[in-house]
C-alpha cells in the first residue's frame, strides 16, 4: 500500500531524512521507534504532505499513486490520516462541525455528495460509543481546553469517522494515562482490518503491548537502521537507544 | 404572535418585483455639484418639505460650515472634496443593462455564491426586469399586518409629510446636528431613509428590513434613519445587504437614531458590504456613519453589525443609557482585506443607575488592511452600580495587516464594575495544516476558523441573516492566504 523509496527531506536547508526505504502492505501494523530528533515526526509530516518540508530525493507512493505532486488535502482524500502529536485548537468550531466538514470535503474531493445528516449522526453515535466519548464532548470547541488524553482520543475519533487506508499515529501514547491508552488502543484495534494499514510512531514500547505491531523499525539520524518483529521493541526497551547508536556508525 | 416573517414574504416575492414605494418618486433631475445654502433649500423644496424642516436643514448647514473634518481615526484617505459632489439626484429608474449577459461576470459569480435568486440578481445589478406580477397584493399584505398593529414603517420623507409631530420631536434628539462633521452634513442634505414607529406595548411581528435586499441597489448617499420604540414595545430591524453594492457614490455619511422609551427593546442588525475597492486599493466607498440609540428606563438597545465592505469605515454605534436599569449591547464583526481600513467600535454612556452594557468586538484583518477597535465606556457620577463587560478579539491573517485596540474608560462612580478583555491571535500554519490533513482545503479551513472566531456575534444575528453573513465572511476573505 505505502512504498517509500530512498526518501530524503529537509527543512530550512537542514537534512532530516537521509534515505528512508519502507514498504507497508494492507492489513499490517508497523511501529517506528527511535530517539528524539531521529526524524520520526518529520517522516509522518512528509507522508502527510506538509509543505514546510522539502523532499530533495526519493519517492512516496500510495497504492501505486505517486504523492509528490499532491497537496495535503488531496493525500487525505486518498486515505492518509495523521494523528497529531500536538493537535491544534480551533476555538468556536465544535468537534461535530469539524468532523462533518472534514468528511464532506473528503467526499467532495472524490466527487460524492454530502453525507446525509441522519447517516452522519448514526456514525457519530457509533464511533463515539466505541471510544467511550461523552456526547457533550462533541459540542465543545475543537481541542480548546481539552486535556492531553481528550485530545488524543479526539484524534482517534476522527480517524474512526474518516476510515483512512493508512493511519499514522504520531506519539499517540504521550500524555495518556493507562486507562486512556487502553481505550485508544482498543479503538485502533477495532478499526484495524485487512484493507488498511497502521503506522505507530512511539518512543516507548508500552503502547505496543496494546497495539501489537507486525514490524518494528528503528529510525536514527534520518535512516531506518534496524527492522524486525515485535520482539525488537522489547529488546530496545531493555537495552535503550544507546545500543542502537553505538551499533551504527554515522 | 403572528408567524409571518420576512422570510415568508421573501418567498412570495421570489418572482415578483416589489414596488412598495418607500422611496418617494421625485422628478428625475440632478442638481449641479457644490454645496451652499441655496442647494440645501433646493433639496428641501424638491422634496416638498414643510418650513420647519427646511429651517432645520439650514441650521445644520450653518453648523457644518463652522466644523472641520475629523482626523483622529486610525485611517488614511484623501479627504473628499465636498464641493465636487452633487447633493441631489433623483432615483434613476432607467435600466442600466438589457440582460444579465452585459453585467460584470465577477459580480454575478458573487451573487451565485450568496445564493441570490436570478430576479434579485437582475434587480441588484440594474437589469431591466420583465416579470411584474401582482406586486400590489404583496405590499398590501405586508402593510396590512403592520398597520393593524399601528406600526408606522415608511420613508423618512413620507414621515415628514404624514407624521411631522413624531419627526419634529425626535429627529436630532439623539444625534444632534452639532454632534460631528458628518452628522451635521447629513442633517443638511439627507436625501432619504427610513422611519419606524412602534406604538406602546406592541411587539413587531416581523423583522423589519429597510427594504429587503432588493431595494439596496438604490440606497442613498446621505441616509437618515429614525426608529422609535414606544413604551414596552419591541422591534428587530435589519439594515443593509449581503450582496455587494457597487455604488458610484464614494462618500456615504448616514445617521441612524434609535429611541427606546421605557421598557422598550430595539434590536438593530446591520450587514455592510459596500464596494471595498479593488485588490490594489483603488476605488471603494468611504463609510462615515453616526449611529446612536437612547435608552429610557429599563429599555434595551442591541447593535449587531457585520462589516465587510467599504474602503474606509468610520463607525461607532453607541448607546446612551439614560434610564435606570437600561441595557446597551454591541456585537460586531469587522473584516478588512487588501487595503481596507476600518476604525469601528462603540460608545456606552452610562447615565442611569444599574445600567449595564456588553461589548463583543471581533476584528479580522487580512492582506495589507488595518482594523481598529475604538470604544468608550463612560460611567457618569450618578450612575450607581453600572456594569460593563468588553471583549475585543482580533484575528490576523498574514504578516502585512494590522489590528489595533483603543479602549477608553471614564468612570466617575466608585460603584461601577468594568471588565475588559482583549486577545489577538493569528491563523497559524499549524491550524491550516491540521485542517488540510483532514481533507479540508485551505480556503475552506480559513472560513471554518473565521466562523468559529466570530460565532458569538454571528449567533446574535437573525437566523436568515446569520447564514448569509457566514457566506459573506468566506467570500470577503477569499484569496487572502498565499
Amino acid at each position: 500500500m505505502l512504498k517509500i523509496k530512498d526518501l530524503h527531506a529537509s527543512i530550512d536547508e537542514k537534512d532530516i531524512l537521509r534515505g528512508i526505504n519502507l514498504e507497508i502492505k494492507a492489513g499490517e501494523v508497523h511501529a517506528i521507534m527511535g530517539p528524539n530528533g531521529s526524524g520520526k515526526s518529520t517522516l509522518a509530516s512528509v507522508i502527510a504532505g506538509r509543505e514546510d518540508y522539502e523532499v530533495t530525493k526519493g519517492a512516496i507512493e500510495l497504492s501505486g499513486e505517486p504523492l509528490e505532486e499532491l497537496s495535503a488535502e488531496e493525500r487525505a482524500h486518498l486515505g492518509i490520516f495523521l494523528s497529531f502529536q500536538y493537535p491544534v485548537e480551533i476555538p468556536g468550531v465544535s468537534v461535530t462541525n469539524f468532523i462533518k466538514t472534514a468528511i464532506n470535503e473528503s467526499r467532495k474531493g472524490k466527487g460524492l455528495e454530502d453525507m446525509p445528516a441522519n447517516e452522519m449522526l448514526k456514525k457519530i453515535k457509533e464511533k463515539s460509543e466505541l471510544l467511550e466519548i461523552d456526547r457533550k464532548f462533541l459540542s465543545r470547541s475543537l481541542n480548546d481546553g481539552f486535556s492531553g488524553g481528550e485530545k488524543k482520543r479526539n484524534e482517534i475519533f476522527q480517524m474512526a469517522m474518516l476510515e483512512p487506508k493508512l493511519a499514522i499515529l504520531d506519539e499517540t501514547d504521550s500524555g495518556l494515562d493507562i486507562d486512556a491508552m487502553r481505550i485508544v488502543a482498543d479503538g485502533v484495534n477495532t478499526l484495524k482490518n485487512a484493507d488498511n494499514a497502521i503506522v505507530v510512531i512511539t518512543h516507548y514500547q508500552r503502547l505496543l503491548d496494546y497495539i501489537v505491531p507486525d514490524f518494528v523499525h528503528v529510525l536514527y539520524n534520518g535512516r531506518i537502521v534496524k527492522s524486525g518483529g515485535k520482539e525488537l521493541a522489547l529488546e530496545l526497551e531493555a537495552k535503550g537507544y544507546d545500543w542502537i547508536k553505538s551499533d551504527v556508525t554515522v | 404572535m403572528s408567524k409571518y416573517t420576512e422570510d415568508d414574504l421573501r418567498e412570495e416575492l421570489k418572482t415578483k418585483e416589489y414596488e412598495y414605494g418607500f422611496y418617494t418618486d421625485i422628478a428625475s433631475d440632478t442638481i449641479p455639484v457644490g454645496l451652499n445654502e441655496e442647494v440645501v433649500r433646493t433639496i428641501s423644496k424638491k422634496k416638498g418639505e414643510p418650513d420647519w424642516m427646511t429651517d432645520w436643514r439650514l441650521e445644520a448647514f450653518k453648523i457644518w460650515q463652522g466644523m472641520t473634518e475629523p482626523d483622529w481615526a486610525n485611517v488614511n484617505y484623501t479627504k473628499p472634496d465636498f464641493q465636487a459632489i452633487s447633493y441631489y439626484s433623483a432615483p434613476n429608474n432607467k435600466p442600466k443593462y438589457n440582460s444579465l449577459d452585459e453585467v460584470d461576470p465577477e459580480l454575478l459569480a458573487t451573487f451565485e455564491k450568496l445564493g441570490i435568486s436570478l430576479d434579485e440578481q437582475k434587480k441588484l445589478s440594474g437589469v431591466a426586469m420583465d416579470v411584474v406580477v401582482d406586486s400590489v397584493s404583496v405590499a398590501t399584505t405586508f402593510k396590512k399586518t403592520l398597520s393593524e398593529k399601528g406600526i408606522i414603517f415608511c420613508s423618512i420623507s413620507e414621515a415628514i409629510q404624514e407624521h411631522p409631530e413624531l419627526v419634529k420631536k425626535y429627529i436630532g434628539s439623539v444625534v444632534p446636528r452639532t454632534d460631528n462633521f458628518y452628522a451635521a452634513l447629513n442633517s443638511a442634505v439627507f436625501s432619504d431613509g427610513s422611519f419606524c414607529y412602534i406604538p406602546k406595548g406592541v411587539r413587531c411581528p416581523m423583522e423589519l428590513s429597510t427594504y429587503f435586499r432588493i431595494n439596496q441597489a438604490g440606497t442613498g448617499q446621505f441616509e437618515r434613519t429614525l426608529v422609535i420604540a414606544d413604551q414596552e414595545s419591541y422591534v428587530s430591524y435589519l439594515e443593509g445587504c449581503t450582496a455587494p453594492s457597487r455604488d458610484e457614490n464614494q462618500l456615504h455619511a448616514a445617521v441612524v437614531e434609535l429611541i427606546a422609551l421605557d421598557d422598550a427593546e430595539i434590536k438593530y442588525s446591520t450587514v455592510q458590504n459596500w464596494f471595498p475597492g479593488n485588490a490594489a486599493g483603488q476605488g471603494g466607498v468611504f463609510n462615515f456613519v453616526t449611529k446612536r440609540g437612547l435608552c429610557e428606563k429599563r429599555a434595551k438597545i442591541s447593535w449587531t453589525q457585520v462589516e465587510t465592505g467599504s474602503a474606509v469605515t468610520w463607525k461607532y454605534p453607541s448607546c446612551i443609557l439614560k434610564g435606570d436599569y437600561s441595557v446597551g449591547e454591541f456585537y460586531s464583526i469587522a473584516v478588512t482585506n487588501n487595503f481596507q481600513q476600518a476604525d469601528t467600535g462603540t460608545k456606552m454612556i452610562h447615565l442611569g443607575k444599574h445600567t449595564k452594557s456588553t461589548i463583543i468586538s471581533k476584528g479580522i484583518s487580512a492582506g495589507k488592511s488595518q482594523n481598529s477597535y475604538r470604544g468608550l465606556v463612560q460611567i457618569s457620577s450618578r450612575a450607581d452600580h453600572a456594569r460593563n463587560f468588553s471583549q475585543c478579539d482580533s484575528l490576523l491573517m498574514g504578516n502585512e495587516c494590522g489590528a489595533h485596540t483603543f479602549p477608553y474608560i471614564e468612570a466617575k462612580n466608585n460603584s461601577a464594575k468594568i471588565e475588559h478583555e482583549a486577545t489577538t491571535s493569528k491563523i497559524g500554519e499549524d491550524q491550516i495544516f491540521y485542517c488540510n490533513q483532514r481533507g479540508i482545503a485551505t480556503e475552506k479551513a480559513i472560513a471554518l476558523i473565521v466562523n468559529g472566531f466570530s460565532k458569538e456575534v454571528l449567533n446574535k444575528l437573525p437566523m436568515e441573516f446569520a447564514v448569509e453573513a457566514q457566506k459573506l465572511l468566506e467570500i470577503s476573505l477569499e484569496g487572502s492566504v498565499g
